[in-house]
């Protein structure tokens, strides 16, 4: 087993979203390299709290990867340097004894910083109670096979709604784009039978509030795809850019 | 807001915009490239002026350039709209931001270097459509285009901006020929692979023709 680490923080600090903030550091010492990212942020408030400072703001929740709240900006990259994983499952080996760690919150005029870390996303609840949903109640889950699903259909809706809603997507993207998150919530219900009678209602009053909300338009660099943890992939965007163009152009709607 | 428009003026319409007048554009530069390298023939540039003379005249030909020059302004526009737009939705910038570990430098300069484009283009159109098209220079018979073509790029420093033209160009579509079918929709795992390398392709074959013909003019490797 390696040693511990030493290592150099700059957190951004940042006391409401009418704070102007700045970055602020930290030495943690002896941090162990099989210690998760967030469990060296406790380490760090347990110092701060210590010393009567008031601790660093940070999002979390599930600390297993799959509730999306972990948002912090590592070193130029959302989650941190690793592929595939949230914040949380970034472990302390990915990094060096020594380093300086730059810690900064997810950066969209759509993504206020609400203090330090901790960023408001519920633009993202908004896109989803626009359209993200379907009204009827569909009962009890079927038995096995009694709707019949493709394969390729059931694992295109499944992958797509792997998404967890983090906006790494949003937080990598140079035009801080919502196009991914977007797209992968269309698609999940635009593959299944449940979701066909509101398909084009869906498409058209979600790609709306995401406009409205001030995100950027995509230009196709790929970055949130390379950037998201659960690997959603661009062929995405590409399905709801048709899915828009079709409810827009051969639907026919007030 | 009717269908029409709600689409034309969503992020999605936009980009749909960029991708039809994006791939029209591609399709007129394969043709341009096509009769430009006439002149590697290295007849005197007489097959070349044939074909120069041909597209001069020729009704289909003079229609589609208006609806080049349109296209190319809605592009140039709606670019240079887009990327406001997009840099504005970040106000406030990372401190750290590291854009190489998720993508191509060219990918996320597009506006950079569509505007250089832009500036070029205004260069190339006074040097060779002004004066073949607004005056008599090449119709009276005083000059042939190749002729033309001998006088501009006898300057090197015309030849050094024609290289600085191309390699924005090859960046701009080695990134804008496969985004382009992406905006449109069309991703897919059996076509997309065949668009991205037909892509890449077509970005160096293009641009290697064209930054020849300033320099084999330059230089007389083509008389
Ligand atoms: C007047 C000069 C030009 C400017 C200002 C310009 C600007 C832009 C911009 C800003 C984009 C958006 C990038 C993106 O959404 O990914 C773009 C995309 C594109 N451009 Fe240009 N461009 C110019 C000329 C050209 C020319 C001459 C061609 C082709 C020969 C071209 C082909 C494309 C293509 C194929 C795309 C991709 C469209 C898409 O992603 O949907 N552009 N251009
Ligand atoms: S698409 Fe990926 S990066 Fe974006 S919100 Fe969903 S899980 Fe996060
Ligand atoms: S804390 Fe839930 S995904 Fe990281």
């Amino acid at each position: 087993m390696s040693g511990n680490m030493n290592l150099t923080l700059k957190v951004w600090r940042q006391k409401s979203n009418k704070d102007k903030g700045n970055f602020e550091e930290f030495k943690v010492n002896d941090i162990s390299p099989d210690m998760s990212f967030l469990e060296m942020f406790d380490v760090l408030n347990e110092q701060l709290i210590s010393k009567g400072n008031e601790p660093i703001a940070f999002d979390h929740d599930c600390r297993e990867g799959i509730c999306g709240m972990c948002s912090m900006f590592i070193n130029g990259r959302p989650h941190g340097p690793k592929e595939g994983i949230t914040t949380c499952q970034l472990h302390m080996r990915s990094f060096a004894d020594g380093d300086t760690i730059i810690v900064e919150p997810w950066r969209a005029n759509a993504f206020p910083v609400i203090k330090d870390l901790v960023v408001d996303r519920s633009a993202f609840d908004r896109i989803v109670s626009a359209g993200g949903f379907v009204s009827v109640n569909t009962g009890n889950a079927q038995d096995g096979n009694a709707i019949p699903i493709s394969k390729n259909d059931a694992d295109i809706a499944f992958a797509a709604a792997a998404c967890i809603g983090c906006g790494a997507c949003v937080a990598a993207c140079k035009n801080a784009s919502a196009m991914l998150f977007v797209s992968a919530k269309i698609n999940q219900l635009a593959h299944l039978p449940q979701g066909q009678p509101e398909r084009m209602q869906r498409a058209r009053a979600m790609v709306h509030q995401m406009d409205k909300e001030g995100f950027g338009a995509c230009t196709n660099t790929g970055a949130c795809s390379a950037e998201c943890p659960k690997e959603i992939s661009l062929v995405n965007i590409a399905a709801m850019n048709c899915e828009f163009v079709k409810a827009n152009v051969v639907d026919s709607h007030e | 807001m009717g269908a029409f428009s709600f689409l034309i003026n969503s992020s999605i319409g936009k980009k749909i915009i960029m991708g039809i007048t994006g791939i029209f554009l591609v399709v007129f530069l394969a043709v341009h490239c096509f009769v430009n390298s006439l002149i590697f023939v290295n007849d005197g540039g007489e097959l070349f002026n044939k074909a120069a003379e041909f597209m001069a005249h020729n009704i289909l030909i003079r229609t589609m350039e208006i609806f080049l020059f349109l296209g190319l302004i809605i592009h140039a526009l709606q670019g240079m709209n887009l990327t406001f737009k997009n840099m504005n939705a970040r106000k406030v910038k990372y401190y750290k931001f590291n854009g190489n570990a998720n993508s191509k430098w060219y990918s996320r300069s597009m506006g950079l270097l569509g505007t250089l484009l832009a500036l070029f283009l205004i260069l190339h159109l006074k040097h060779f459509w002004y004066v073949s098209r607004l005056t008599e220079e090449i119709t009276s018979g005083e000059d042939t285009l190749f002729g033309e073509m001998k006088e501009v790029f006898a300057n090197p420093i015309v030849v050094a901006a024609y290289i600085i033209g191309v390699i924005s160009l090859t960046y701009h579509l080695l990134h804008g020929f496969q985004s382009a079918f992406q905006s449109l929709g069309l991703n897919h795992r059996k076509y997309t692979p065949f668009i991205k390398s037909l892509g890449f392709w077509y970005s160096i074959i293009i641009s290697v023709l064209f930054a020849a013909m300033p320099l084999a003019v330059h230089f007389g490797w083509i008389k």
